[in-house]
């Protein structure tokens, strides 16, 4: 069997050096939105401003993960429709949910 | 001949343009497409559930510097993960959930890797490249068996105000806040932290397929993107797990 694996030839192709340094590159947005947000939670007191900076820079971080890391944003466009269009739903699923406990706290206090 | 002909000259100006691959990707591809997609519903229902949980309880009103740990109202997070393994003591707010971010954030850079050597039949590459996604995986893992602990143990009393007399963390109650905040940080960091344990061990296993040649039998190493699209997928939840427990 060891043997086998051994005769079977395989053509390497060199490394595409333009296409490791996209790579890295998406990495290091990624390290530095992280640390911004790091900052950001020391700097800025807290309150709505605070949580609004917060959910669009992870917006963008996912952004990055799904388009360049995942592929998505390189697929046919059905693919990406066909899974961004379902997590739409996830805003209201917030919206209502968030409602309903305020209405709860309303309720009990 | 000639009919299977026009439907691929067909595919290229159709919209869904796979030719004989919907969408153009393959079968199992696709697949784990939905599944991430199902699982995307599933990580932001509980995430929604910390919304509603926590907006139907008071929030702490005082001034910041103030704060105690109370069962009253729903704790500041970064008052909780304040502690860092060695350095007792020290108060040292989201440094150490900080650390984890960048490890997986890290270990899904060293997948892209992974996947990226794939493509060129890189069989040395892969194994490199899965080698340190699996190393980073299982640092994740142990952060997170720290952190569990040192939750579920308690921060020191001394910092505590004398009206709150819990220690440390259960399902039912817990020295930082409602129980509910416990019961979710289990759940949530939980639920997570499974698909990171069950993501090290698919790892693994296609590890282990790349090093004894499976792939390169196969003629392509179509495998290594599909885990690593559930790699990353994981390191994304945590991305948002960071943000609406830790951070907000």
């Amino acid at each position: 069997m060891e043997h086998h694996t051994s005769e079977i030839e395989v053509q390497v192709i060199p490394e595409d050096k333009a296409k490791t340094k996209k790579i890295l590159k998406v990495a290091i947005i990624l390290g530095i939105l992280t640390a911004i947000e790091f900052v950001i939670a020391f700097t800025i007191s807290g309150g709505l401003f605070k949580t609004t900076i917060f959910i669009l820079m992870t917006l963008v971080k996912a952004y990055y993960i799904v388009s360049e890391f995942m592929h998505l944003g390189h697929e046919r466009k059905s693919l990406i429709w066909s899974i961004i269009l379902p997590t739409m739903f996830i805003f209201f699923f917030i919206f209502i949910m968030i409602y309903q406990g305020a209405a709860i706290f309303e309720l009990l206090y | 001949m000639a009919h299977t002909a026009t439907i691929v000259d067909e595919s290229m100006a159709n919209p869904w343009g796979g030719g004989v691959e919907p969408m153009k990707v393959s079968y199992g591809k696709l697949m784990m497409w939905f599944f991430l997609l199902s699982d995307t519903f599933s990580f932001s229902a509980l995430l929604i559930t910390y919304g509603l949980i926590r907006y139907s309880h008071p929030a702490f009103e005082g001034a910041f510097a103030d704060f105690s740990f109370s069962q009253e109202y729903w704790p500041i997070p970064e008052m909780v993960f304040e502690a860092v393994p060695f350095l007792h003591g020290l108060h040292a707010p989201l440094v150490f959930v900080g650390i984890m971010t960048f490890i997986l954030i890290l270990s899904s850079v060293t997948m892209v890797l992974a996947v990226e050597a794939g493509h060129r039949m890189d069989r040395k590459g892969v194994e490199k490249w899965m080698i340190w996604t699996i190393v980073g995986g299982l640092a994740f893992l142990g952060c997170q068996a720290w952190e569990w602990s040192h939750f579920i143990h308690g921060a020191d009393l001394s910092n505590n105000v004398a009206s709150n007399l819990l220690q440390g963390a259960s399902l039912t109650a817990n020295q930082y806040g409602p129980s509910n905040f416990a019961a979710l940080f289990f759940f949530i960091t939980g639920f997570h932290g499974f698909h990171v344990f069950s993501g090290v061990l698919i790892n693994f296993i296609i590890f282990y397929q790349a090093v004894v040649g499976v792939f390169d039998r196969r003629g392509h190493y179509e495998m290594v993107e599909k885990v690593g699209l559930y790699w990353h997928f994981v390191d994304l939840v945590w991305v948002f797990v960071f943000t609406f427990f830790y951070l907000v």
